[in-house]
């Protein structure tokens, strides 16, 4: 019961957060500076025409009123018409979103893979010069961005030496057989390993650089957290009954050290997702990020608006299901 | 156990010299460029176009570090970029911490609806993708030196509110404040003179790395070509141009890189430091 209450709760605070979100968006890109729909037509046409093209985008209204009828449209899915494209936002945002969600999730197996192996290895060689090593490399990790990893990446293996590439999802001349726009996905299931070489060998670089930061913050809190976990009895019992070393960390230590790194993850995870904004374009990757950053500089607002309200709700999303999740797992929360 | 101790605070110090030595440094080229700088980081010269450094074979004398694809000096940009990444790292920094330290502080000791107010603002920020809302920002506000600032500050107080608020909190919960007030200080003098002087070490620890962030986030503005006027040079601008011709001028991107790997290493480095130094566990 009183966890029904908790999350009730939450999905209310998480529903003004959304809110906050839209009215901020709304407001802001509404004083910027440049008439969108000055750009749209020709040099040379009339008053009438921009005061017409206005009216049919509906920014004649006031603020509120314009808020009104977006968010009536929003609640009914309809998040209204790019100006540049001039097609539905829903339908641009979301052909854009699997590219976006390839990435980050390949990222987060990524920062998983190494931040675990980074913070096993440590554990198993706690003392030594290696752990000492790994923890420096983990402190210069955590402390450069995505951003000039991203820079590094493609100076070392798109220019020293060049084994991955540098730009774009996909090789353009390469012709794509698939009905979704998960790429990376569909390409596995239809078993077309050859279009998936070439996808991931365009996704690695992006994806490791969203990835490292992730990666050392992962192995630092896990360390920690086994760390403490390998001072306690049961571990002890279980080396004195003659388990290998790396049979107690993994075995042993590892499932009760897991929950704190957990929902550190989910967290992190979202700042991640807000990194590939910058490290899609600095890779020509065609996600959401790159394209905000186009709907941006072509003042196109009803885009801009639509790509944010759903960053917001992947936010939102995550830190609701992490949430949840440390809950559901954590025997404290859930009888208590 | 004594011996490692020893070791590890030697290795802190060292750190710390090294971080603290290089921001000097570049406040220091920030300070000079004027007058340090080898040539004028704007004098384009396209007979000198995208000369590589000195050690490579034709280099042109004085061109220490080699030119862009318009014959401009990369060194003299690096010098004259430390101006406007040392300028925002000091102001947009300063300015963050301070608003954000200030509302922090507030919604910690004042709890109400105070705290409510400023904890559902902090929730509705940490909902935005910061990199695309400083892109928005900017977008909205104008290009400028001035404009970056406000949208570092925009953007970033949320870093300190939410540590100081909770911190604040933690702080407030303890004997020393409750008998502050039992001997009659009110609520905002218990705030400054009870509270601040204990979360004083965190918010400047805080400050080292959101001066780290700032340098960054003004490189990432740079690099969509939203900063300041293109003629200025900066750090990211010139990443951005060296990253179109990486295939044939590398220098233009790997010089100014390395000056912000630096720069950003240090500020982090300087921060985890002072974060150490301050730790009574370590002491």
């Amino acid at each position: 019961m009183q966890l029904f209450r908790a999350v009730i709760l939450r999905l209310l605070t998480t529903a003004v957060t959304l809110l906050g979100v839209a009215v901020i968006v709304f407001v802001v890109i509404r004083v910027v500076p440049g008439n969108p729909i000055a750009m749209m037509l020709p040099p040379g046409a009339t008053d009438e025409d921009v005061a017409r093209l206005t009216a049919l985008y509906g920014l004649d209204k006031s603020i509120f009123r314009q808020f009104l009828i977006w968010a009536g449209g929003v609640l009914q899915g309809d998040f209204g018409t790019s100006i540049t494209t001039r097609q539905p936002v829903l339908g641009l945002v979301l052909g854009r979103l699997p590219a976006t969600l390839e990435l980050s999730v390949m990222a987060l197996v990524i920062a998983t893979l190494i931040g675990g192996f980074a913070a096993l290895t440590g554990t198993r060689l706690r003392g030594t010069r290696s752990e000492a090593a790994i923890d420096v490399a983990n402190g210069m990790a955590l402390s450069v961005p995505d951003f000039l990893w991203g820079l590094v990446l493609i100076l070392l293996f798109g220019v020293l030496w060049p084994v991955f590439h540098i730009s774009g999802r996909v090789t353009p001349s390469i012709e794509l057989p698939f009905t979704t726009d998960f790429y990376l996905f569909e390409s596995l299931v239809r078993l077309r390993f050859d279009l998936w070489r070439d996808i991931v060998s365009h996704m690695l670089l992006p994806a490791l650089a969203l990835a490292i930061p992730l990666a050392a913050i992962i192995g630092q809190v896990l360390k920690q957290s086994l760390k403490e976990t390998m001072h306690l009895d049961y571990v002890t019992l279980s080396r004195t009954k003659g388990y290998s070393e790396t049979h107690v960390i993994t075995r042993e230590a590892l499932p009760n050290a897991i929950l704190p790194t957990l929902t550190l993850v989910g967290v992190q995870f979202t700042f991640l997702i807000g990194g590939t904004v910058i490290i899609e374009r600095m890779f020509s990757y065609e996600g959401l990020g790159n394209m905000a950053i186009d709907a941006v500089i072509n003042r196109d607002l009803p885009l801009i608006q639509g790509i944010v309200i759903l960053f917001a709700v992947i936010f939102t999303g995550v830190n609701l299901v992490v949430d949840l999740a440390y809950a559901a797992l954590n025997p404290r929360l859930r009888h208590g | 156990m004594a011996d490692g101790r020893g070791q590890m605070r030697h290795r802190v110090g060292l750190r710390l010299w090294l971080s603290a030595g290089w921001l000097t440094l570049l406040c220091l080229a920030a300070l000079l460029a004027p007058w340090i700088s080898p040539k004028d980081p704007l004098a384009q010269d396209l007979f000198l176009g995208r000369l590589p450094p000195f050690w490579m074979e034709g280099a042109e004398p004085g061109y220490w570090l080699g030119t862009d694809s318009l014959g401009r000096d990369v060194l003299s940009r690096i010098l004259h970029g430390a101006r406007v990444a040392m300028t925002v790292a000091l102001v947009a920094g300063t300015v963050t911490c301070l608003i954000g330290a200030a509302l922090g502080l507030l919604a910690g000791v004042l709890h109400g609806w105070v705290d409510i107010v400023i904890s559902r603002l902090i929730d509705i920020w940490m909902a935005f993708p910061p990199v695309l809302f400083s892109i928005l920002l900017i977008a909205v506000i104008g290009p400028g030196l001035g404009a970056i600032i406000l949208a570092i500050v925009v953007i970033d107080w949320t870093r300190f509110a939410r540590v100081v608020r909770a911190e604040a909190m933690a702080q407030a919960a303890m004997d020393y404040v409750a008998s502050a007030q039992v001997a009659g200080r009110g609520r905002l003098g218990t705030m400054l003179v009870e509270i601040l002087p204990n979360v004083l070490p965190m918010i400047v620890v805080l400050l080292t790395l959101e001066m780290g962030i700032a340098v960054i986030v003004e490189a990432i503005l740079s690099f969509v070509n939203l900063s300041i006027s293109t003629d200025d040079p900066t750090w990211g601008g010139m990443i951005a141009e060296g990253r179109t011709s990486v295939h044939q001028a590398w220098w233009v991107l790997v010089f100014p890189l390395i000056t912000l790997f630096l720069t950003v290493l240090s500020f982090s480095q300087l921060g985890e430091g002072l974060k150490d130094r301050f730790d009574p566990v370590l002491r």
